[in-house]
């Protein structure tokens, strides 16, 4: 194993479920036999507040907090939550966006503006974005509680483990508890994995183009 | 059931330091442990609470809860007590006496430090007590850390018969690691002690005891000198060597891996001696310490000047890798690295809301819509939401139970454009029983003229929804006696005829009696019942949507302050001789609307109904 440390942030708001996702990132990195640290913001947070998780995992983790700037992998539950997170991946570090809106009571009320295109913002400056509608998925598969599976679908391919360790955690908590939901959940994790290739696909050929 | 509670000895896991603490204090064979729930200390109790042979319990404070530890450790069992930094302020009456006194079980408190203020009024460091009651001091920087000092803090106990403080910080108790667990260790009651009267203190025996307490801290110092959980992790890179605790600890080593440093886990008694001799085998020494100087400022009377510390560090928040990064690279002269590539972006605010149907929202509604006519005192709870958008109906909010008395300071300390305002205080159910039933009695006994808002909830709510004493339920979920709060506050001397329990639903039964009774000038206590939307007391009903073409956009429901109910779109309406109208048209989200009907009360043309089936 070498020395390199993996850090994710999962970022969303209070109930959508970041802190099951960071857990099964977590746990699918014991797995693997590496060291595991995943911090988290609770307490007022959860009260439809800004929710972050920090995972880390490698040979030897120190900090539980990632430093500014050396994320890899950066997943945004909420699409303004994600451009809010940028900032914390490294040069060539990948955001993974559910393009939700969820517009909290200080900007319904007109007080604050909710941005016209979170995403535009995050590639102006440079971030690799890849943006699907996630609850649209997980909608068409009829639970919107799969979300989360979904998600966790879409960064299966820039994790330094293969995707089906990750998606083995996932159905591996559905297995003894409710068996009827392991092959809806691995729908929704080729689903989300296919819906990241397909924006990391159509992002190349933009590039390509230009 | 929890992984933490079945695994067996030599299991890895990956747990927070609240459940390694708890796994700890089961094998160490602790009989009581007690607590009252604080961000982020609570998951402590929950946690133990699920293992068996031993009494756990929510006490109605926190001095309480470490009485009832200290009456345990009297009794010759192993005792444990948890609470956040502020609860200690309000244990510190009992603590300041019982460290003299000494244990005969024994007793560890952990308190969690909020460092960075996630979820608190303040940010304090408990360390300090350690110096003020000559009490040692743990400080785990990571799971296994806690875990295992949990364990020796009750050997060290026990040896210098001391109550043993274990300090936390937020990212020890909300952060999950990997911890090796072990076996329960068997540790019997050993029984009361009477000897000499010990545990009376007299103002003769407490004076016997103090010259003893100077030596146990003599004993401690050498104990710190040499313990193992103050140990050196060498390193190459000797221009600046790291004095350091709790998780500063990982921030150094994340940030300097090469560098030297001595790790303090018994933190207090300082061990001076140790980092003398650290001094000098590296240039430069700074002491990385959250949040306050203290072990800087103790090598500093011991006359080693040559160290950095605060004069390079800020002394509030986490000393996390961006935060010391710059600052050492800066103190060997050297430009500090580039940290983000990308710029920081700020959408928007996303503060912590009431949740659909809070109950909480009608009062905050009804008070801003006097808001000229009243100050409001308020509290420590989910309720001090109020004090935002869109209610902006608080005027303070400063410790457990203030509102009590605070407003009753309001009212003896009236000013020319105070002296017709109505003095309201608000308090939660969880906290008027925690501390705020002194502040009432005292109200009524000096003839106050406040109207004190009791919101009861049924839970402790903003810490994740525990039991209390006016819930039912104790912390293990069984029935339990229940306080009535309509006779309680009788009791304490409030005329029945002044004492009302409304539905907070209710709107116009709300705003009748808030102003019916802020018009009478004696105390008055009004009751809210309903329960918290996220307890398990709390029915969901059929939601509501908006009947578009019915909504005159004149936005009651948005000051509601319902996070359901958004502006849907807007039109203004252009007036001649007077400011423009902004009309707010609304929609209810029906997946988040529980069918509490507040927001159908606040709405004039009844353009709100129960949402059709689909």
């Amino acid at each position: 194993m070498s020395d390199i440390i993996t850090n994710i942030l999962v970022c969303g708001t209070g109930g959508q479920g970041v802190m099951t996702a960071a857990e099964i990132l977590a746990q699918a990195a014991i797995a693997r036999g590496y060291d595991v640290k995943k911090s988290e913001v609770a307490g007022m947070a959860q009260r439809g507040g800004v929710v972050t998780s920090h995972v880390r995992f490698g040979r030897k983790v120190w900090s539980p907090v990632i430093t500014p700037g050396t994320a890899d992998v950066l997943v945004a539950f909420e699409v303004a939550e994600g451009s809010r997170w940028a900032d914390m991946l490294r040069p060539g570090g990948v955001a993974m966006v559910n393009t939700i809106r969820l517009v909290p009571p200080v900007v319904s009320s007109g007080l604050f503006q909710y941005p016209e295109d979170p995403v535009a913002t995050m590639r102006a400056a440079g971030v690799t974005v890849y943006d699907f509608d996630a609850g649209a998925i997980a909608r068409d598969l009829g639970d919107l509680r799969l979300i989360n599976t979904v998600m966790l679908g879409g960064i299966a391919d820039y994790l330094p483990f293969p995707a089906e360790d990750l998606e083995e955690q996932i159905v591996g908590r559905f297995r003894a508890r409710k068996p009827a939901m392991v092959e809806v959940n691995r729908k929704a994790f080729a689903l989300g994995r296919e819906a990241a290739r397909d924006r990391a696909e159509g992002t190349r050929k933009l590039a390509a183009n230009q | 059931m929890s992984a933490a509670v079945q695994a067996k000895a030599a299991s890895r896991l990956l747990l927070s330091g609240n459940e390694a603490i708890a796994r700890g204090v089961w094998e160490a064979g602790v009989k009581v442990a007690a607590a009252y729930p604080g961000t982020p200390s609570t998951e402590m109790l929950e946690q133990i609470a699920l293992y068996p042979d031993l009494y756990a319990e929510w006490s109605v404070n926190e001095k309480v809860s470490l009485e009832v530890a200290i009456g345990a450790s009297m009794s010759g069992a192993r005792a444990f007590c948890a609470m956040k930094h502020v609860g200690m302020n309000v244990a510190s009456d009992a603590f300041m006496t019982q460290t003299l006194a000494g244990v005969v079980g024994g007793l560890v408190i952990a308190i969690a430090d909020d460092v960075g203020l996630s979820s608190s009024q303040n940010e304090q460091d408990s360390r300090f007590w350690g110096r003020f009651a000559h009490v040692p001091v743990f400080e785990p920087a990571d799971s296994q850390e806690a875990y295992d000092m949990v364990k020796a803090a009750f050997d060290v106990s026990e040896q210098y018969n001391t109550p043993v403080i274990l300090r936390l910080t937020t990212r020890v108790c909300h952060v999950k690691a990997m911890v090796t667990v072990g076996e329960k260790g068997n540790f019997p009651v050993k029984g009361f002690d009477t000897t000499q009267k010990r545990w009376v203190m007299t103002p003769a025996n407490a004076k016997g005891m103090l010259p003893r307490q100077i030596t146990r801290e003599g004993e401690l110092r050498k104990a710190a000198e040499v313990s193992a959980f103050n140990l050196v992790e060498p390193g190459s890179d000797k221009r600046v060597g790291f004095v350091t605790s709790g998780p500063a600890f990982m921030h150094v080593r994340e940030s300097f891996p090469d560098a030297p440093v001595l790790k303090l886990g018994f933190s207090y008694p300082v061990p001076v001696e140790a980092i003398k001799s650290f001094r000098t085998t590296v240039d430069k020494l700074v002491v990385v310490e959250e949040t306050e100087p203290l072990i800087e400022t103790e090598l500093r009377a011991a006359d080693l000047q040559d160290i950095h510390g605060k004069d390079i560090l800020p002394r509030l928040g986490e000393l996390t890798p961006n935060v010391l990064i710059p600052a050492i690279y800066r103190l060997r002269g050297e430009e500090p690295p580039a940290t983000s590539t990308y710029p920081k972006y700020e959408p928007f605010p996303r503060p912590p809301t009431m949740c659909p149907a809070c109950p909480h929202m009608g009062v905050y509604y009804t008070l801003a819509r006097m808001r000229k006519q009243v100050q409001i005192s308020g509290d420590i709870g989910c309720y001090t939401l109020g004090a935002g958008h869109p209610w902006n109906a608080l005027d303070t909010t400063i410790s457990m139970g203030a509102s009590m008395g605070i407003a009753l300071g309001m009212d003896k300390a009236r000013s020319e454009e105070t002296k017709d305002k109505a003095v309201v205080a608000v308090i939660g159910d969880s906290t008027f029983l925690h501390m705020g039933m002194q502040g009432l009695l005292d109200i009524v006994y000096n003839r106050g003229n406040v109207t004190c808002l009791i919101l009861d909830n049924r839970t402790t709510g903003m810490t994740g929804g525990q039991h209390h004493a006016g819930t039912g339920k104790d912390l293990n979920g069984d029935e339990a006696p229940r306080i009535d709060f309509v006779r309680l506050v009788e009791a304490l001397g409030v005329k029945p005829e002044r004492i009302r329990k409304i539905d907070p639903y209710q709107l116009p039964v709300v705003n009748r009696a808030i102003r019916e009774e802020i018009a009478i000038n004696e105390p008055s206590v009004i009751i809210t019942d309903r329960p918290c939307v996220l307890s398990e007391f709390y029915p969901k009903l059929t939601p509501y949507e908006v009947i578009d073409d019915k909504c005159t956009g004149c936005g009651n429901c948005i000051n509601v302050g319902c996070p359901a109910i958004s502006v849907s779109r807007t039109e203004v309406k252009k007036r001649d001789s007077a400011p423009d109208i902004v009309k707010k048209f609304t929609t209810i989200d029906t997946a988040m609307c529980t069918g509490c009907h507040m927001c159908v009360e606040s709405c004039g043309p009844k353009a709100i109904l129960p949402a059709a089936a689909e």
